[in-house]
């Protein structure tokens, strides 16, 4: 239960949102301090990023902050792309 | 002329009322700085002249009136405010303007013209973005917003519909390609309308983005950018400030002609047609006749404030077309020709049918005949304008020469909206000129010594319109001095003018200055005193079938009336007879007429009318006309102004509206008439110059009564006048 940090690797879009959905979800919900590994994702869509930033909101609506522990460059380049940054993800808004 | 020279005809033309109006507007502007209205009306003007010119391939004149603008669009956001010094410049402009313009349109360049506007330019500079302010700002929201520089960038507002992951399209990828049309300085991710935990399904999309971005683009650039999702987005463009102010002058300036809003709008680039076929369409949906704007306003697709320049501008099209239409003159001038040959030949047509005794024929001329005149009518209204506008420009001169001279003079104008003939006006703006410069010069005192006698340091100068009796009077009235009565006589005897130490009525010792030759001023100044100019004034007056008089209290001022006919052209006359031939006295001014009471002796030249002096001439003695005179003669009352006189003719034959047609070179001294006209039988008959025959009546009768001579140049041309006229005949 403590052991807060879950892994995304590969590909995060469309293809896989279905399926990380419950994963995400549940690190949320049940982790007193969500973190998420993003250093190995290869590949990143809008889907993703919708997914990342739901992630967000379900964290907040708890009194929790989503911390990312690493991220790769696909993925900084996603959040750059939308207004946002790694180090600043948790205090963004959106 | 072809059709390109023609257009920079009408552009050289439209240009200089452009100028003439932001003169005007400078002159209001300088005493009230913060009229909103006028500020505009100065920057439109500007604004046409500057995109007239680009056009047209003008770049002088674009170039510079760019500079202006400048300048005038800082006043208008409120960044700098109007003052004396900036007023000058900017008037120093517009004649720099109109420089370019004369220059242009001879196709010339003159290097001292550059050098000039090189200078104004650098003027200029004071009052552009980088100079210093000379006023404080009066909007300093607005002003510090303009000069930080810091003009709002595009906002693009997108909303993805729910099915783009599932169509294979990736948002990130329209971001990435809005990237390369400008820089991206702010993009914001919404998820505004994402579902609850376990409702979210994350292969539909909910994200919107708003993005600010800074660059060079078109609304249709950014637009194209979501061609590919445009059926499954929701896309809401803001212009950029510098993209907004493109549209607005784009609207301002293009031709509007009937072109409805929407089309406005595409056509500026303030929205793309893909928007408007939506607008429409909504339109149609609603079933309500809600305005095509109101719609594209509440989609987001147009700025309010944009919308509303359009509206302003389609109405301000409508109205302009309704209200004016560009003709040329001299296409007017012949309308006008035909018109007075209609009325001869109507008259001829109405005396051959008075000849028979067709009934019907006669009803049907005299209905002609009413059409005819009021043809006639309205064909001379057309060319009436208004004389304010020649007053107006009266203000810059009176500004200036004021202000040259050190003298703090306030022009008045009344009665602006007297019209009269526009060939008058464009003949009457020189003597009036050089009547204002004179009043400017001679009549009106230093502050200071005005102060010292008693008045107020400021004077009036007053411009003063009105109809009387079938003509305009025009004044120029000053609150000056007064003439100098004493020295005006002493002048005209050391110039023999009139004889030595001959006494004069007041009037006419003032009238005397409008001798050839007379000046009055110590001192020649730049303006007048020059020693031409009045006797000029009176000839061209004179020359327009008018009269100027003078009357003057010493210490008080000076006013100078001109009185001229309406019109040029056509007068409503009155027919009369002396011997074989007819005359014609202008209808306007006859009074009544009466019979020559039996036994008045041959050497009289007073009628007791009603009791009243009614000095008279006998025609028949004036035009030596031989032929026996009739049992009973008439007496023609007529007046001008406040003068009256007898004319003695032998019939009178009625109403008779006539065509003036201009005496020939060789007639130009005869005094007492004033032109010839052709009677419908064919015959010329003499339009009687009745002012000069008044003159003469009560001269004749001071004479006879012993009263000191007049002189008047016209007073030898008397026995000429009976022969000349056997020649005319």
């Amino acid at each position: 239960m403590t052991d807060a940090t879950s892994m995304i690797d590969g590909e995060f879009g469309i293809y896989r949102v279905a399926e990380l959905k419950p994963q995400i979800l549940a690190l949320v919900v049940d982790i007193d301090e969500p973190a998420l590994d993003l250093g190995n994702v290869t590949e990143m869509d809008a889907a993703g990023l919708q997914l990342l930033l739901f992630a967000r909101r379900e964290a907040r609506a708890r009194g929790k902050s989503l911390h990312l522990t690493r991220v790769s460059p696909i993925v900084q380049d996603v959040l750059q792309l939308a207004g946002m940054s790694a180090d600043a993800f948790e205090e963004a808004s959106a | 002329m072809n059709e390109y020279e023609q257009a920079q005809q009408t552009f050289f033309e439209e240009s200089r009322d452009m100028l003439r109006q932001i003169e005007d507007a400078l002159l209001v502007l300088e005493s009230d700085p913060h009229d909103d209205e006028t500020l505009n009306a100065l920057f439109r003007a500007a604004h046409t002249i500057k995109g007239s010119a680009g056009l047209f391939g003008f770049d002088r004149i674009g170039g510079f009136t760019h500079e202006v603008e400048t300048v005038l669009d800082r006043l208008r956001a409120g960044a700098i405010t109007l003052n004396g010094d900036l007023a000058a410049v900017l008037l120093l402009c517009g004649d720099h303007i109109g420089q370019l313009l004369v220059e242009t349109a001879a196709a010339e360049e003159r290097a001292e013209t550059n050098a000039a506007g090189a200078d104004l330019v650098a003027r200029l500079q004071a009052w552009g973005p980088e100079g210093k302010p000379v006023a404080a700002a009066t909007k300093p929201d607005t002003a510090q917003a303009a000069e930080a520089g810091g003009a709002r960038p595009w906002h693009i507002s997108v909303d993805f519909g729910p099915s783009v992951f599932r169509d294979g399209m990736d948002p990130l990828s329209f971001l990435r390609y809005l990237g390369t049309k400008g820089d991206v300085i702010g993009v914001t991710t919404r998820i505004g309308t994402l579902p609850d935990a376990d409702q979210f399904d994350p292969e539909t999309c909910h994200l919107g983005f708003d993005i600010l971005l800074q660059g060079q683009c078109t609304k249709a650039d950014l637009t194209s950018v979501f061609d590919f999702v445009k059926d499954d987005c929701t896309l809401r463009i803001t212009p950029s400030d510098a993209e907004r102010s493109r549209w607005l002058e784009i609207l301002r300036t293009m031709p509007v002609q009937e072109r409805r809003i929407g089309e406005l709008l595409v056509s500026c680039g303030a929205i793309t047609p893909d928007e408007l076929v939506r607008a429409l369409a909504r339109q149609d949906r609603e079933g309500t006749s809600r305005p095509i704007g109101e719609v594209l306003v509440a989609q987001r697709a147009v700025p309010e404030e944009v919308l509303q320049v359009a509206v302003s501008r389609q109405k301000e099209q409508r109205g302009e077309e309704s209200r004016f239409i560009r003709v040329q003159a001299d296409k007017l001038d012949s309308l006008i020709t035909l018109v007075g040959e209609l009325v001869i030949a109507g008259a001829s047509a109405n005396l051959l049918a008075r000849q028979t005794t067709n009934a019907r024929l006669l009803e049907s001329t005299q209905v002609i005949t009413d059409l005819v005149e009021e043809i006639r009518n309205g064909a001379l209204q057309m060319r009436m304008v208004q004389i304010g506008e020649t007053f107006n420009r009266f203000r810059r001169v009176v500004r200036d020469v004021s202000r040259e001279l050190g003298k703090q003079i306030d022009l008045v104008i009344s009665g602006a909206d007297t019209e009269l003939d526009k060939s008058v006006v464009e003949k009457i703006a020189d003597p009036l000129m050089h009547l204002v410069r004179n009043a400017m010069d001679h009549g009106i005192e230093m502050p200071d010594v005005r102060e010292a006698a008693g008045k107020s340091r400021g004077s009036v100068l007053r411009l003063n319109a009105f109809h009387d009796s079938g003509s305009i009077v025009i004044e120029v009235i000053d609150d000056g001095k007064g003439l100098d009565r004493n020295r005006i006589l002493q002048k005209a005897w050391e110039r023999g003018l009139i004889p030595p130490n001959t006494e004069l009525p007041d009037e006419e010792v003032f009238n005397l200055i409008f001798m050839p030759g007379f000046s009055t001023a110590e001192k020649v100044t730049s303006l007048s005193g020059r020693g031409v100019g009045m006797d000029v004034v009176r000839r061209n007056i004179e020359a327009l079938r008018g009269n100027v008089r003078l009357s003057s209290r010493p210490g008080e001022g000076t006013t100078v009336s001109i009185r001229l006919p309406l019109t040029l052209a056509i007068i409503d006359g009155f027919l009369v007879t002396v011997g074989p031939a007819s005359y014609v006295v202008p209808l306007d001014m006859v009074v009544e007429c009466i019979e020559l009471p039996a036994g008045t002796p041959p050497g009289a030249s007073y009628l007791n009318l009603r009791g009243e002096v009614l000095p008279f001439l006998r025609m028949r003695e004036v035009f030596d006309v031989d032929a026996p005179p009739p049992a009973h003669e008439n007496v023609v009352v007529v007046r001008n102004g406040a003068m009256r006189a007898g004319l003695v003719v032998d019939r009178l034959l009625g109403e008779f509206q006539t065509v003036i047609k201009p005496l020939g070179k060789l007639f130009r001294n005869l005094q007492g008439i004033g032109g010839s006209t052709i009677l419908g039988t064919g015959e010329v008959a003499l339009i009687l110059d009745v002012q000069a025959l008044i003159d003469s009546a009560a001269r004749a009768a001071a004479r006879r009564d012993g009263q000191p001579f007049r002189a008047d140049p016209g007073e030898t041309v008397t026995s000429q006048r009976g022969e000349l006229i056997t020649l005319g005949e």
